[in-house]
């Protein structure tokens, strides 16, 4: 059979890119353009803080991938170019996702809705309308009470990967000729709704890559041909990452794996002679810039799940390959350099794809960084290549993908800590006392007994999974309907895998509860009506984050039921069903909505983010509590489980070295023992307080929250607040 | 037959007692009243947890991904050379298993007590509260010999020692007594780092918890500038010195 569609980035690589082991002595300091243009946006970003992180909407434009006409920072001395709209930090609306939160958004900021976008839309039905057309009132009370919680049905789902390193290599041109040879061949001997879906979706990627060659020549650029040396793909690239944020504001708009891509380029330019190393660096600096100033117009209610502004414009940088060459470049060192010319900052959300057989020398200059800026993350490419191979990127946080072959949809996450209260409680919310999942016998005991509240959990979860895979069906049924991504879309094959990406939140505040119902005595106290509002424990029992068998085998237990669960289910488009242990910010908000639970939480109180222990109950350091997080399968939890390591600077060691040495020790040792994720920030704690207090002294100060990074200052108090008590490691 | 050990904490995350990351046990049980001791839960001998050495052993091999390259296992106290068998066996079962020991003592029981440990450990955190054993008493309640025997001892075996050696102002944060020390150490080849430790009274919470009253109230901490000389004082014999100072550090790199 002849190979009709001969796109094929990651060979591509493999055949030309060069693996550099040698240190960041090469490194380029900024050029004069960079220090200027960095000024100049640092004082709008200043702006933007004065206005209480909303710098300016374009409120009378739907946002398209040719709306907005070119905009420029300092045409001067900007050597990459383009904007989300005609001006930077400006805000677009996006109103496919959902008209009533365009209102709802531009309501918060003081801003009137245009009376012609309004119109528009009582033609044109929205993502957020469809799904509403749909939902059973079972799902409608779910989402009320945040059992099923942060679902995208109202805002857009993201965590879709364009591989946009196809622009630069193949040119728009001959990515249009593949798609329309290959809508011509879509043809079957019926056509049914799956045949018609798929044809009408490869018309809409034509006609977004034909919008993406008119914006970049409203720029001044031809791209419909390949690139020619490392300023061109750096552009080509960044236009087509920009039309894809122009098109759609997904939740997390990941930018994939393209440093050692660009590599390639820049190491035939430097040979050749065509850029120095500062000139190379200048584009990258350039180009990041870019990156750090990706914005999107989200309401309150958004920012307080997801806090600080963030857009996840995840860059996946090393790894190995399949070949057993490690995958670390000169570009690699460049892209993460731009913490140390332009400072720390939350995006592009730099991930390095750890793994055994990395270059030293780049352990330590990434341990290094992490130690001064707080800004990387850090997940297993050992892990991950068993799984994805060797071209994979990371979507938001912690979700691989295989790179144009793979997208997600993407599910947010339950809360497992109030299926648990519903467990006990018979299926009534413990808030407010409605019946929300299906009415089963309360525990009556007086004195919780274990195999009766695991019984009632397995059925409650069988219950969830179910109402959870349904609801998620109907989200992307709707999203795919109105408010598809067709040009992040256009830049993967036809044939792609699917995975219907679940989610769990509280995964250590269960745990623990069923810790202590099983080791110690716990009493619920009820209210009135007969509802468990609070619990009394008697003894101690073993906590989750101290590598006790007893207890992680529970966390282990509860993260391969709940995924066996899902997969009983039929999903949209045939979809694979993954999970996650994250919970980004939103493990404050989950944990406000949530009553007290048998571990001894209080209701209200924030979870733990992510896979992480409940703080304060480590009492082993932090190793231990990294053994039991390494502990969770990856195989039941193939999205992703996250782990936030927090540590003051002098807690890593006695001098610079030793601790830069020591970060490397720990890195190793947590993923050689099979963890997946971990963030690291290395702070001191006095730095945050001070933060708190004179938000103005720190505008770049960056930490690693539950996959992705924030402006500590752009944080709400309450989770200012959760990140200062969580757990701190400082020994002795 | 398998020996039991009172301990009173483990620290996976060990980076401060020793090389590289290691696993620490803090043993219970203490002789010395050390004025600025900040575990003095960690004196009677019978409190802590009751652990035997399989028991440990097996724990502490859970962690071999993170404390084989360069790190190991650092035996600590309390005074871990007060339960010498359980600490020997404790080496010995390391020892066999390819893991790096290391005792953080203050040396402060006989040598026919602590020799064979002593032989059978890598490395020695041997604490010299002072030089003068007039203030070594008046400092921790018991003279300095002991201490000093171990030294020789370890030098006579050829064990590495890293010393320690906390400044406490008005005590031992003294020029003429820390270049005297500094001086006395060089004759000892073993000694391959001097740790200087600055004396904080973040223990002294422990003291009021165990309603004792702390004896060195009101001391402060010693300022930068004491500690950079201290440093430069062991520096000009040729000593390794291992001192974690933050104020000397950038406050904040963020700009």
């Amino acid at each position: 059979m002849k190979k009709r569609y001969p796109i094929d980035v990651r060979s591509y690589i493999g055949e030309h890119y060069t693996p550099y082991d040698g240190d960041a002595s090469f490194l380029a300091s900024p050029t004069e353009r960079t220090v200027a243009l960095w000024r100049k946006l640092k004082a709008l970003l200043a702006i933007e803080r004065e206005r209480g992180g909303m710098y300016d909407i374009d409120e009378k434009t739907i946002s398209t991938i040719t709306s907005h006409k070119a905009g420029y920072i300092d045409r001067e001395n900007e050597q990459i170019v383009g904007l989300q709209t005609d001006e930077p930090l400006r805000r677009a609306i996006m109103p496919f996702g959902g008209i009533r939160l365009v209102h709802t958004e531009l309501k918060a900021y003081g801003r009137e809705m245009d009376e012609r976008v309004d119109e528009v839309f009582t033609y044109r039905k929205t993502h957020n309308d469809g799904v509403f057309d749909v939902y059973t009132d079972e799902m409608k009370r779910a989402r009320h009470s945040g059992v099923i919680t942060g679902l995208p049905d109202a805002y857009g789902r993201g965590r879709i990967i364009g591989d946009y390193r196809r622009v630069p290599l193949y040119g728009v041109d001959y990515l249009i000729a593949q798609k329309e040879a290959a809508k011509s061949d879509f043809i079957f001997d019926a056509m049914t709704e799956e045949v018609i879906r798929e044809r009408e979706e490869l018309s809409e990627q034509i006609r977004a890559l034909k919008a993406l060659k008119e914006m970049a020549a409203s720029y001044g650029f031809d791209i419909s041909r390949p690139a020619d040396d490392t300023k061109e793909a750096i552009q080509w690239l960044y236009f087509s990452f920009l039309a894809a944020t122009k098109e759609q504001n997904g939740a997390a708009m990941s930018l994939g794996r393209v440093s050692t891509f660009l590599d390639i380029y820049s190491e035939r330019d430097l040979h050749s002679g065509r850029y120095t190393e500062a000139e190379i660096q200048e584009l990258v600096d350039h180009f990041i810039m870019k990156l750090r100033i990706i914005r999107f117009l989200r309401t309150p209610a958004y920012d307080a799940l997801f806090s600080g502004d963030p857009t996840w414009v995840t860059e996946s940088i090393g790894g190995v390959g399949l070949d057993g060459r490690h995958l670390v470049t000169r570009m690699s060192y460049r892209f993460l350099h731009t913490l140390t010319n332009l400072g720390p900052a939350p995006e592009p959300n730099l991930t390095v794809l750890w793994a055994e057989s990395l270059p030293k020398a780049f352990k330590e200059y990434c341990a290094r960084l992490s130690i001064e800026t707080s800004s990387i993350q850090y997940e297993s490419d050992d892990l991950m290549r068993c799984h994805w191979g060797d071209d994979y990127g990371i979507a938001c946080c912690v979700s691989a993908m295989r790179l144009g072959e793979q997208m997600q949809f993407f599910g947010a996450r339950i809360n497992l800590a109030k299926a648990l209260l519903y467990a006990i409680n018979g299926g009534r919310d413990e808030m407010d006392g409605s019946q929300v999942a299906p009415k089963l016998k309360p525990i009556e005991g007086e004195v919780l007994d274990y195999d009766e509240v695991l019984d009632r959990y397995d059925a409650m979860t069988d219950w969830l999974a179910k109402l959870y895979i349904d609801t998620l069906n109907v989200i992307h049924y709707m999203h795919d309907k109105y408010s598809y991504e067709a040009l992040e879309m256009a830049l993967h094959d036809e044939q792609i895998v699917r995975t219907m990406a679940g989610g769990i939140a509280g995964l250590s505040v269960v745990a623990d509860s069923l810790s202590a119902i099983k080791y110690a005595t716990v009493r619920p106290i009820r209210n009135e009506s007969g509802l468990a509002v609070d619990f009394t424990i008697e003894g101690s029992f073993p906590a989750y984050g101290n590598n006790d068998e007893r207890v992680d085998s529970i966390a282990r237990c509860l993260v391969e039921d709940f995924i066996t669960k899902m997969r009983r289910h039929r999903t949209y488009r045939d979809s694979i069903q993954t999970l996650s242990v994250l919970t980004i910010t939103s493990n404050v908000v989950y944990g406000q909505k949530t009553g007290s639970t048998p571990d001894g939480r209080k209701a209200g109180e924030p979870f733990a983010p992510g896979a992480n222990p409940m703080h304060g109950r480590d009492s082993k350091g932090s190793v231990a509590s990294m053994k039991s997080v390494a502990g969770l399968p990856y195989a039941a939890a193939q999205d992703g489980i996250s782990y936030t390591f927090t540590v003051v600077p002098q807690t890593l060691g006695k001098s610079e070295q030793m601790q830069v040495a020591n970060l490397v020790t720990l890195m190793d040792g947590y993923f050689k023992d099979r963890g997946h994720h971990i963030n690291v920030n290395v702070l001191e704690k006095d730095t945050l307080l001070d933060a708190m207090e004179h938000p103005e002294r720190y505008p770049q100060l960056t930490i690693r929250v539950s996959g992705y990074a924030v402006n500590f200052i752009k944080l709400t108090r309450e989770q200012q607040l959760d990140v200062i008590h969580r757990t701190f490691h400082r020994a002795l | 037959m398998d020996l039991f050990g009172n301990i009173h904490s483990v620290e996976t995350m060990g980076t401060l007692d020793g090389p590289g990351l290691r696993y620490v046990v803090f043993m219970q049980g203490c002789s010395l009243r050390c004025r600025y001791c900040h575990n003095p839960d960690s004196w009677n001998p019978d409190g802590g947890r009751r652990m035997s050495v399989d028991e440990l052993v097996d724990d502490i091999l859970l962690y071999r991904s993170f404390i084989t390259p360069g790190g190991g296992v650092t035996i600590s106290g309390g005074e871990p050379l007060k339960q010498p068998q359980f600490v020997l066996a404790l080496v010995r079962a390391l020892k066999e298993a390819g893991i790096h020991t290391a005792i953080d003592t203050a040396g402060s029981v006989p040598l026919e007590i602590s020799r064979a440990v002593l032989d059978e450990a890598d490395l020695i955190l041997l604490d010299i509260k002072s030089l003068d054993d007039r203030q070594a008493f008046s400092l921790t309640g018991m003279g300095n010999a002991d201490t000093l025997a171990t030294l020789s001892y370890c030098q006579a075996i050829g064990r590495e020692v890293w010393i320690r050696h906390v400044l406490v102002p008005g005590w031992t944060l003294d020029e003429g007594r820390l270049s005297e020390l500094a001086r006395f150490l060089t004759a000892f080849s073993v000694v391959r780092t001097v740790e200087l430790l600055p004396y904080h009274s973040m223990g002294a919470y422990k003291w009021e918890q165990l309603k004792l009253r702390y004896p060195l109230e009101g001391v402060k901490s010693p300022s930068r500038a004491e500690l950079v000389r201290s440093r430069s004082l062991f520096e000009e014999q040729g000593h390794t010195v291992l001192m974690s100072c933050p104020e000397e550090e950038e406050k904040s790199k963020v700009s």
